[in-house]
């Protein structure tokens, strides 16, 4: 591509410089957007044919063969519908919050490592940009509940705000001691570091990766306030339909409830990226053997989110929805204070057997 | 003691990690349900389901117009008019059923001295409009000529316990 432009890249050196990385740019988001919506579109029917599973029932399996073109039916009737603004409603916040939420959920992915030296924005505080994207999503829910107009959203989205809040304080504590072992707040090192293992000298194989070191219980302490930051069951009051109708989005209809749904999907489908760059070794295939290496490194790390998911929609069709104040407290008198102690005991570790990176 | 095993339990999820399995193992179960319109459940032969008024083998209507149907029909949604034919038999000249207000208790097949009206084992039979349900005799032997294999079939199994 580049040797057919030449001529231009010579008569214009501006070309060159500016307007030709920001087309090759532009078309590497346009892919990477696609590729995740259309994940994000098999993960709802996904959802709905495990938890059908589950539950001893079928699930959606008459739009297309085993129900594949189910969310594209979904898409289209979403497409189809009338947006209704509430008349008390703040109607630009209204239609902005979800327009946030689903924006906030796709930026996100410009610093995630598909395979090495495969990334968009390969920036070196990678997992503090993923981090703030991810604090910020808070916004969208906020805002939504606020301009709603109604004790339904607003409820739902003070206690998204609040359970957001919380469990992103023991995210913060794992993230740093993963960043203790990597030594590096870059996500491809992150994931290179555990070609090698904890404790340093070339492993290559899944022995290497941070779910199978000290690091262990920090895997399942992330996952869970996973769960809480997508408010995914069992974390999900802030739409608890049960107690709220629908949480922050009740009075949303049509593309506005369809891009709030998008976005949460998207997020989850981050955050079992996330799981898996942090904790299962990203790309990096599981043994460092011929047959499993040729298989590319894209397709390791879409079949680890696969699993990270398949465990949100488990755990999903088997646990009730916690109580509000056990919420808390699991976030506040038990993460928070585990996560600190593994910061020290992991700190102390690479210390006292010379590990530091 | 109690405490250390309470919090250890807690720590190590067992009691979560159990329950997931459950859940995992139902995954490959027989799935309870059904493909509907495609697949249908087993039907009782006593199964009371759209009326149907029944002939005789040689073609004669069954219903002598006794009126013990119109007569017992709680929901009172049966209307019978009747005069002698001109062979000088008893029969109907308007059996009017409104589908709308039976309850399907099953009562006017139980007075029916005669076997002519019955419920068979239809059940969709929704129509778009309330009209379409009210039912007249045409219908109603119409419905007997098409299920009356069926009717037949289910009357003979339920006979033994009569």
């Amino acid at each position: 591509m580049d040797s057919l432009l030449q001529p231009l890249f010579d008569a214009y050196p501006w070309f060159e410089a500016y307007v030709w990385p920001t087309v090759v740019t532009a078309f590497l988001i346009v892919v990477i957007i696609i590729v995740v919506l259309v994940f994000m579109a098999y993960l709802t029917l996904a959802e709905r044919r495990v938890m059908a599973a589950m539950q001893l029932r079928q699930g959606p399996m008459v739009v297309g063969p085993f129900g594949l073109l189910q969310p594209f039916a979904d898409g289209l009737k979403l497409l189809g519908k009338e947006t209704i603004i509430p008349a008390g409603a703040n109607r630009v916040v209204f239609v902005i919050a979800p327009m946030i939420t689903f924006l906030l959920s796709l930026v996100a992915w410009a610093v995630i490592p598909f395979d090495i030296d495969m990334v968009l924005a390969d920036i070196n505080v990678g997992i503090l940009y993923l981090f703030a994207i991810s604090s910020l999503g808070v916004y969208g829910i906020i805002m939504a509940g606020w301009a709603s107009n109604s004790k339904y959203a607003f409820l739902g989205a003070l206690r998204s705000g609040a359970q957001m809040v919380s469990y992103e304080v023991s995210i913060g504590f794992v993230i740093i001691t993963v960043l203790l072992c990597a030594g590096s707040l870059n996500l491809s090192e992150i994931v290179m570091a555990q070609r090698t293992g904890w404790w340093g000298g070339d492993f290559g194989w899944f022995g290497g990766w941070y779910l199978f070191s000290p690091l262990a219980p920090m895997a399942v302490v992330f996952f869970i306030s996973a769960l809480a930051e997508t408010n995914r069951a069992p974390f999900d009051l802030p739409e608890g339909e049960s107690e709220l109708v629908g949480g922050y989005n009740v009075e949303y209809s049509a593309m506005t409830f369809a891009l709030f749904f998008l976005g949460e999907y998207t997020n989850m489908i981050l955050m079992a990226a996330m799981t898996s760059i942090l904790f299962l070794g990203g790309w990096l295939p599981p043994l460092d053997v011929a047959w499993l290496t040729w298989i590319p490194g894209p397709l390791w790390f879409a079949a680890k989110i696969a699993f990270c998911l398949f465990i949100f929609i488990w755990v999903r069709a088997t646990l009730p929805r916690y109580r509000y104040d056990q919420l808390m407290r699991l976030g506040w008198k038990v993460f928070l204070p585990m996560s600190l102690l593994w910061v020290v005991v992991i700190a102390g570790l690479l210390m006292a057997f010379d590990l530091a990176p | 003691m109690s405490f250390i095993e309470r919090s250890a339990r807690g720590l190590l999820l067992t009691e979560i990690l159990s329950g997931m399995a459950l859940t995992f193992s139902y995954m490959f179960k027989r799935k309870a349900t059904i493909n509907y319109p495609y697949e249908k459940g087993p039907l009782s032969p006593r199964f009371r389901g759209e009326h149907a008024l029944r002939r005789y083998p040689n073609g004669e209507e069954r219903c002598i117009a006794c009126k013990l149907c119109e007569a017992i029909c709680p929901a009172q949604a049966i209307t019978i008019e009747a005069e002698p034919r001109d062979d000088g038999s008893r029969r109907t000249t308007r059996y009017d059923i409104d589908m709308t207000k039976c309850i399907y208790c099953g009562m006017c097949q139980e007075a029916c001295p005669v076997d002519a009206i019955v419920e068979g084992p239809n059940f969709e039979f929704a129509t778009e409009t309330r009209e379409e349900l009210f039912y007249n005799k045409d219908k109603l032997l119409a419905n007997g000529d098409r299920w009356e294999a069926q009717i037949a079939a289910n009357i003979a199994a339920d006979a033994p316990y009569r």
